[in-house]
């Protein structure tokens, strides 16, 4: 196995275009070093992204925030104003693995990854979020929807690397939020999730709401028809239970050793309605 | 295939090695180092008893090549002493019979200095939720969680 | 000279104080080593390849890519591993189960295994070795596997124990049977009577350390094994025995465990390393990954058990009746039979009958965890027990103190008790506070009881008298839990000398004599019974000198503080003698001081404890907080208090574990889906409360001292404790474990609809 540490992105997406046999990104690692260790995957080139210059950083802009995809997990729940404006966002990023997992991981590994239960996804989709990927030609951006394919694939092509994940400015009378259901109370892989991020108007009615479920379908599902039950209310008993029966009805979820096909149907009903809740506190709803 | 070289620092003396690129810093540290303190429970992040500080970042050895720690300030158990003094939480622990078989007690050392260092005054809730990626199987962790409550009461004092 | 091991009642100054541990503080600095910390010059790396699937015929085995590696020194299959045991059968299923011979009976069973000089070259070998399986239907449930159309594990195997012998093979390697009087006619008599059939799901011991060893065979014949084991003598005989080599010639040291629990009773990957090094002529070591672990140890069994208690409406229990199918791996074992032993021990019943069935499966070989079999059963009954106790309107606690054994009880399984800890238990857990804390909405309160018997065993100490008057205590019971602070404790005790005077050591097999593996609860009973003696024999050693010292007879001199003192008037001008002055004298008054003992520690005594367990349930999702734990229990006396709290702690944390989330999950192909720490779910720290614990002290009438073992019984009860609390906060019973947030949603959905 290779293993290299380019400086620039320039250089980084030119030696994972031009790698032949297997070639990695690593960042945090808490996914990658698994893998190698279970045997799943034999790396022929590692390609470690953390020297890049800017990648570490989280920048606040006057569009709104912009994390590098080296930015540990960690460091995430330690930016006062991130937190302040994307509290969901950094909740479920935080949620990720032990303390000792969250020096270490970022979002846009957590992205990569593809797994159908990562935690920061849902969060991420329900804030709108979008990803800044460079290739060896170009740079695009796109919604985070857009990235994962199914369970480990991603629309990147030969070359391409996220380099910083994006969330918008966030206007007042605006909350989000993030809940998962795992057995234990730490170091679970979700068994289901829910993100909820509103934006009320000056009555507390919600105006604009995304909601996405984690862990029910091969990737996130954006959930428009929960969107449609609350918009228009102020998160009265009767909207909350026309959210939860849309997020169930819209899973797609399977039998593992994780959860039941029934529990997480019914959970995620019961986290949408709670994280929506959470939500409408934070915007600042009563 | 050539190994790779690396300068790093551990417990504040400069130290070099040469490793294979797929090498995690745990099979550096146990096998080429000498430094068995950190513990191999599962090699894939679950358990906590590889844990070591990296630039003041409590981290899993296991999750870390060897070659990321080039430039590195590397913190195991064996620095945690100094000379013939104990860390308070190295006492604590005896004092509370926070460990039986031990197995699990080095990377809870560094975990507890970890969480000490960034939260000197934790509640029991805090502390729990901070230690939860270290697994213990031998003492419920209720004598663990009283020997981190006294081992900051004594550090704040001090 | 045989000592008495009557209890003394006497007073103490050592023995129930807290000291430090004297071996903490290398655990605490990294310094101590365990398994996979010690290493040998010239060492190899040992890997081992494992079948992929769950049953299969080996037809062939080719290995001569792997050994034309550059950098493989030797390879081993079954062919490494002649066929010595003689015709013991239960030798002959260790050996098969360190290495596949013809077939393969689950996934993770090793087929060949290779040493290489380095992680990666190991790693090449073992894909180069090529077998070629013919793949066998399987089974891996417990149910599944007792039904008639079930694929055969062995064809040899005729359900043993059933009268007439069955025609056919089966999965039912045999039948047991416990109790007394007339289980039909107590039933009748029943005014009200509770029928369950329960599920537990296969567990492992979890420890933290994964198996490791560093293995080095010379061509002589001789051998050294570095290893962490709950046995070394053990090991040393089994892995002699399979390789053909002395027993004297094979010295094992036991390295610090990092957690047993009964796992490291049993050899797994250990001659395997042994026939490497041997066919490589170079140390090997060998350690097991966690997926290794949980896919290739060995876990406890997982049951299927029926369950029938009848009562009269004034609490009498007049029948009780249980049916316990367990399953044991592809070998057979007593798993069952433990159950059904353990089952009812608890009570004072005229009716009982546990009739138990040995269940073979495709999976890794069951091997003991904590109090081995007891949990399961005591889930079931302590389950029925409490719903019976509703049914009839009487207090869940009063109800089992109206049935609890006392002395004098004939037990279920047989023996007479003496006196006992249950009723006590009972009666404290009655007046504990817990039992006053507030409870709120879907807060619910539980509440049982459990019973190991613990065990005594072949155990060897020396004592030796240090030339500065300093003690050596050299044990054989491997320190599995902090044991050495309490045997110091012990020494320091009977000698009358400080505590920080005694050293203890755990010496290896060239040094002492056999030791019986710590497992049984018996490492602090049985070693403090042998050091009890062995400072006894020291100090008569010791007034022997005093007396040669003083030229009086041995008669006249006494032992007291730490002091040989000359008794009688005429005496008075002769000071007492320490340790210090009799060790110095000691060249010219005959030579070194020491004190042996070598004994089959008998008559350990029985445990019993309560359990009281607070949870919260969510009834949207299942998930269930254990908000409050209290753990009762009988230690008969209590060397050291704290690390018999910390084992009350372990134990219980083990069950919750269990109740809760831990399960072995297979997939329909017959793998293991989970062998790792991350979907194997043990307690981490914020699952669990502060675990209070109170001990009590009924002495063992059989002990000097009244210590019983105290390491397994706190895993017996949290399995019904939890479950009874769980419904008694939200109304469902649940009888599969463990009570994971889906199994609970279903519950209370069905209970809904």
């Amino acid at each position: 196995m290779h293993y290299a540490r380019p400086s620039s992105m320039k250089e980084a997406s030119s030696l994972m275009a031009k790698a032949r046999g297997k070639a990695f990104l690593l960042a945090g690692g808490t996914d990658l070093l698994v893998r190698m260790k279970g045997g799943d995957i034999e790396p022929d080139l590692v390609v470690d992204i953390k020297s890049i210059k800017g990648l570490s950083e989280i920048k606040k802009t006057a569009r709104g925030f912009s994390i590098g995809a080296a930015v540990s997990c960690a460091a995430m729940g330690e930016h006062a104003g991130l937190k302040k404006a994307w509290p969901g966002v950094v909740e479920a990023a935080n949620l990720i693995g032990s303390k000792q997992v969250q020096s270490r991981c970022t979002i846009a590994g957590n992205l990569c990854n593809a797994s159908p239960a990562a935690d920061s996804v849902p969060a991420l989709v329900a804030a709108g979020a979008k990803a800044v990927i460079a290739g060896p030609k170009r740079k695009r951006t796109v919604a985070i929807e857009k990235v994962t394919t199914g369970p480990g694939m991603t629309s990147l092509a030969k070359g391409e690397i996220i380099e910083a994940i994006l969330l918008d400015k966030r206007p007042a009378r605006t909350g989000d939020a993030y809940l998962r259901f795992i057995p234990r109370t730490e170091m679970d892989i979700a068994v289901v999730s829910a993100g909820v991020n509103l934006t009320l108007d000056g009555k507390g009615v919600v105006k604009a709401a995304r909601v996405a479920l984690g862990a029910v379908a091969p990737t996130v599902l954006l959930v428009p028809k929960a969107t449609r039950a609350i918009v228009g209310s102020k998160l009265d008993d009767a909207a909350l239970e026309r959210l939860a029966a849309a997020c169930s009805a819209a899973c797609r979820p399977i039998d593992d050793k994780r959860g039941t096909i029934e529990f997480r149907q019914k959970v995620a009903g019961v986290l949408a309605r709670r994280a929506a809740r959470i939500a409408y506190q934070r915007a600042g709803g009563k | 295939m050539p190994g790779i070289a690396v300068t790093t620092t551990i417990n504040g003396d400069e130290v070099e090695f040469i490793c294979p690129a797929e090498e995690t810093l745990l099979d550096v540290l146990r096998d080429r180092l000498g430094l068995t303190g950190a513990k191999e429970g599962c090699g894939t992040g679950d358990c906590g008893a590889c844990s070591v500080i990296v630039d003041d970042r409590l981290v899993c050895a296991c999750l870390m090549l060897g070659a990321e720690a080039q430039g590195r300030r590397i913190e195991t158990i064996e620095g945690m002493a100094h000379g013939e003094k104990l860390h308070p939480l190295q006492t604590k622990f005896l004092e509370h019979a926070a460990l039986q078989c031990g197995i699990c007690t080095p990377g809870f050392l560094m975990a507890a200095k970890d969480l000490l260092a960034k939260n000197p005054n934790p509640t029991e809730e805090e502390i729990r939720f901070g230690l939860a990626g270290n697994l213990c199987r031998c003492t419920g962790y209720d004598k663990i969680v009283r020997a981190v409550q006294d081992a900051a009461r004594v550090m704040k004092g001090a | 000279m045989a000592f008495d091991a009557s209890f003394t009642g006497q007073k103490f100054k050592s023995v129930g104080t807290r000291p430090i541990r004297p071996d903490g503080i290398d655990k605490v600095t990294g310094r101590a080593r365990f398994g996979a910390d010690f290493n040998m010059p010239g060492q190899l790396v040992g890997r081992i390849l494992r079948s992929p699937h769950a049953h299969a015929r080996i037809k062939k085995i080719d290995t001569s890519k792997a050994e034309k590696l550059k950098g493989v020194k030797a390879v081993v299959t079954a062919a490494d591993l002649p066929d010595l045991t003689n015709g013991d059968a239960a030798m002959f299923d260790i050996l098969d189960n360190c290495m596949a011979r013809k077939r393969a009976f689950y996934d993770g069973h090793a087929v060949a295994a290779v040493a290489a000089i380095d992680a990666r070259t190991a790693k090449q070998a073992l894909k180069l070795i090529k077998v070629d399986y013919g793949v066998l239907p399987h089974v891996t449930d417990v149910d599944e596997a007792v039904k008639p159309k079930a694929p055969v594990l062995h064809k040899s195997v005729f359900t043993e124990g059933v009268d007439p012998k069955p025609k056919k093979p089966s999965n039912v390697a045999r039948r047991s049977q416990y109790g007394h009087g007339d289980v039909d006619a107590g039933f009748t008599a029943a005014d009200a009577i509770i029928e369950r059939t329960f599920r537990t799901e296969q567990t492992h011991q979890g420890y933290i350390e994964p198996h490791a060893c560093v293995a080095s065979v010379n061509s002589d014949g001789t051998g050294e094994l570095w290893v962490c084991t709950q046995g070394h003598f053990a090991y040393r005989q089994t892995c002699a025995q399979l390789l053909g080599m002395d027993v004297s010639k094979l010295r094992v040291t036991s390295s610090e465990i990092g957690g047993g629990f009964g796992g490291k009773t049993h050899v797994w990957a250990e001659p395997v390393a042994l026939a490497l090094s041997r066919k490589a002529g170079r140390p090997v070591k060998l350690v097991m990954t966690r997926n290794e672990v949980f896919r290739a140890s060995g876990p406890a069994s997982a049951t299927s058990i029926d369950v029938k208690i009848g009562a009269k409406k004034d609490g009498t229990v007049t029948a009780a009746e249980a049916t316990l199918r367990y399953s044991c791996g592809p070998y057979a074992g007593m798993w069952a039979e433990l159950g059904a032993m353990t089952s009812f021990a608890c009570y004072d019943l005229k009716n009982v009958k546990s009739v138990g069935y040995e269940v073979l499966v495709n999976r890794p070989k069951t091997a003991a965890y904590r109090a081995p079999s007891a949990p399961m059963a005591a889930f079931a009954v302590e389950s029925v027990m409490d719903e019976l106790a509703h049914k009839i309107g009487m207090d869940p606690v009063k109800f089992r103190i109206k049935n609890a054994a006392r002395e004098g009880s004939k037990s279920s399984y047989g023996p007479v008790y003496g006196p006992i800890g249950i009723g006590p238990t009972l009666e404290a857990a009655q007046k504990h506070p817990h039992m006053k804390a507030p409870l709120g909405k879907n807060q619910g309160r539980g509440m049982a009881c459990g019973f190991w018997f613990n065990f005594g065993g072949q155990t060897c100490t020396d004592l030796n008298i240090g030339i500065d008057g300093t003690v050596t205590l050299a044990v054989g019971t491997v320190d599995v839990g902090g044991s050495r602070a309490s045997l110091t404790l012990v020494a320091a005790e009977e000698l009358g000398i400080p505590y920080e005077q005694v050293k203890v050591v755990v010496a290896d097999t060239a040094t002492l004599g056999h030791n019986d593996m710590t497992d049984g609860s018996r490492g602090t009973f049985s070693s403090s019974m042998a050091t009890i003696f062995a400072a006894r024999n020291a100090i008569k050693v010791m007034r022997e000198r005093a007396a040669r010292m003083w030229d009086i007879p041995v008669e006249d001199v006494t032992w007291e503080d730490g002091h040989a003192k000359a008794k009688g008037q005429k005496r008075g001008n002769l000071a007492p003698l320490s340790i210090k002055e009799i060790a110095a004298a000691a060249p010219n008054t005959g030579g070194p001081i020491a004190g042996h003992n070598e004994i089959v520690a008998d008559g350990a005594g029985v445990s019993f404890a309560t359990h009281i367990c607070d949870v919260e349930v969510d009834p949207e999702t299942g998930a269930t907080k254990v908000l409050r734990y209290t753990v009762v229990q009988d230690a008969g006396k209590a060397v050291h208090p704290t690390y018999v709290e910390g084992q009350y702690q372990g134990g219980a944390a083990q069950g919750i574990g269990w109740a809760l989330n831990e399960e072995y999950i297979y997939g329909k192909d017959g793998r293991l889906q989970n062998a790792g720490f991350l979907d194997y779910r043990i307690p981490v720290c914020s699952d669990l409360p502060m675990i209070d614990t109170m001990i009590l002290e009924i002495p063992n009438p059989n002990h000097p001292y009244g210590v019983r073992g105290v390491g397994e019984t706190s895993i017996v009860p949290p399995l019904a404790a939890i479950a009874n609390a769980v419904s008694s906060a939200v109304g469902v019973r649940m009888t599969h474990i463990p009570m994971s947030p889906p199994r609970i949603l279903a519950a209370l959905d069905a209970a809904k609809a």
